[in-house]
């Protein structure tokens, strides 16, 4: 159970894929202008991307390690990613078209993030069996959601800031991920990578 | 470990992945209408909402799916929008009128008297929470330019002076200003209108007159010299009906009598209140300093000068 809950709290706060390893900075500063979008973005990553740890465990345990192609991981994981979300989309727009509405372009570029293809591989590199796949993915997911919302809310009162005009927009965007990813060092080492 | 035998491992999983995919495209398809994505196009995709959808895409869908929607309902669009709309649903075509924002205050930094220094979030929304605003005015222009960053299509500026000036030939009348303004002093004008009331402030003529040195005291002179009955005096303030306005009144003679210059006449890009001048005004960023200024007089003085010479030497 111990090693459940530091696994979840490592891929969530301590190693935070956006703050601590800067992973999936498209998005982070793409949705995090509004808090509302940010919320529904970090539900959406978070399903996706446990859902795809699922699938790639599932293809890495059952069909790269006993064939011995542990190294076309990567090529392989891409493709189950992309075609994976592409039909999460069918689904969803079928099943859940307010959903789909609120998601919009959203969902397929989830697909394109790079912490989607870190997430599995990480996962397979420590050789993780399914469950911790399983918590590490929703640590992370979570994690992501969690710095994405914070951002959304400072992004949000910053809009009434008087801020200096060439730094308006993504520059004062970018120091203020660099002083949150500065607060979040204080984690550092607290559980190993 | 031949490289066949790893491609075509990869390719199967590729394959088992492609067959899935191709099965629910087939299977759990959403029919939608082609026409709603040729509508979508054809609109200006400000997502402004004057249509009363939420954003350019509910606009499409409604109008496509909905017979009772009317064509012409794209604010922005005007009448170019709404033929094509109209041409691609099988609609009747409408015209739309077309509308300019107009801000209905002249009371600058120096016409309006201010109470406190405000140094709180600056936005007229948070403004206007304190106290009713930092100026005397309780129903002027607050000048943190709340309305000038909601406008979706950029046509809006705030002068230095401290008010919002309006570019009439980007300003498409969606009324995302008007709703965003917090006083409520930002109309929706037609055009072809020929004076306006830069003034929205219901106080008696004695206050307003304490308060800025631009405002309406209502005091019914425009009123009585116009010859159309256009201008009516109502709650301390003259307000223009538009529709006489425009249709009877050929060279307007009201704001000549007007004690503070609150009426005058409709000039679009200037700020309220300086209508008499040719050149619009400056913004806050693009202020020059006085040597930029002389710098650029002489370039074009120079440019002129070599014009001349050129046209003087070929003739």
């Amino acid at each position: 159970m111990n090693e459940y809950v530091l696994v979840f709290l490592g891929a969530a706060v301590v190693n935070n894929y956006v703050l601590t390893r800067f992973l999936g900075l498209c998005i982070f500063f793409g949705v995090s202008k509004s808090l509302s979008a940010s919320a529904s973005m970090g539900v959406a990553v978070v399903s996706v991307m446990t859902i795809t740890s699922v699938i790639a465990w599932a293809v890495d345990a059952w069909i790269l390690v006993p064939l011995g192609l542990e190294f076309m991981r990567t090529i392989v994981y891409v493709v189950l990613i992309a075609c994976f979300v592409q039909l999460l989309e069918i689904v969803v727009k079928r099943a859940m078209p307010t959903l789909y509405g609120a998601w919009g372009i959203y969902l397929l570029l989830v697909a394109t993030n790079c912490i989607m293809l870190g997430v599995p591989l990480l996962n397979a590199e420590a050789r993780y069996g399914f469950a911790k796949s399983v918590v590490n993915a929703l640590g992370s997911g979570a994690g992501f959601a969690f710095a994405l919302v914070l951002m959304a809310g400072i992004r949000e009162k910053m809009q009434y800031a008087d801020v200096p005009r060439s730094l308006q927009g993504l520059g004062i965007t970018f120091i203020v991920t660099g002083l949150l990813a500065l607060a979040f060092q204080g984690f550092s080492g607290m559980i190993p990578l | 470990m031949t490289p066949i035998y790893i491609v075509a491992v990869v390719a199967a999983v590729g394959l088992v992945f492609g067959l899935l995919l191709s099965v629910a495209s087939k299977y759990l398809a959403v029919e939608t209408d082609p026409r709603v994505e040729e509508v979508a196009d054809v609109l200006p995709k400000g997502q402004c909402g004057a249509c009363g959808y939420a954003g350019c895409q509910g606009y499409a869908e409604a109008v496509v799916k909905n017979p009772d929607v009317p064509p012409n309902l794209c604010v922005p669009g005007k009448d170019a929008v709404a033929a094509a709309v109209a041409g691609l649903t099988g609609k009747a075509v409408a015209r739309t009128e077309p509308r300019v924002a107009s801000v209905r205050c002249a009371g600058t930094c120096d016409k309006a008297v201010h109470v406190y220094e405000y140094k709180g979030i600056q936005g007229c929304v948070s403004a206007n929470m304190l106290h009713g605003g930092d100026k005397a005015c309780k129903y002027g222009c607050l000048g943190f330019g709340t309305c000038v960053k909601s406008c979706p299509f950029g046509a809006m500026k705030l002068s230095p002076e401290g008010l919002p000036i309006v570019n009439a030939e980007k300003c498409t009348g969606c009324g995302k200003c008007q709703v965003v303004c917090p006083r409520g002093i930002i109309a929706m004008i037609t055009p072809e209108a020929k004076v306006r009331v830069n003034c929205s402030s219901r106080d008696k003529g004695g206050d307003t007159r304490k308060f800025c040195s631009a405002g309406c005291v209502g005091c019914g002179a425009c009123a009585r010299n116009c010859p159309h009955g256009a201008i009516r005096i109502e709650n301390n303030l003259a307000w223009v009906d538009a529709s006489i306005c425009v249709a009877a009144c050929e060279s307007p003679t009201c704001y000549a009598k007007c004690p503070t210059s609150a009426i005058k006449p409709v000039v679009f890009g200037v700020l309220p209140g300086t209508e008499d001048s040719e050149a619009p005004l400056p913004t806050r960023f693009d202020l020059k300093s006085v040597e930029q200024q002389e710098r650029d007089e002489a370039a074009s003085a120079d440019r002129a000068a070599r014009a001349a010479g050129r046209r003087g030497a070929g003739s």
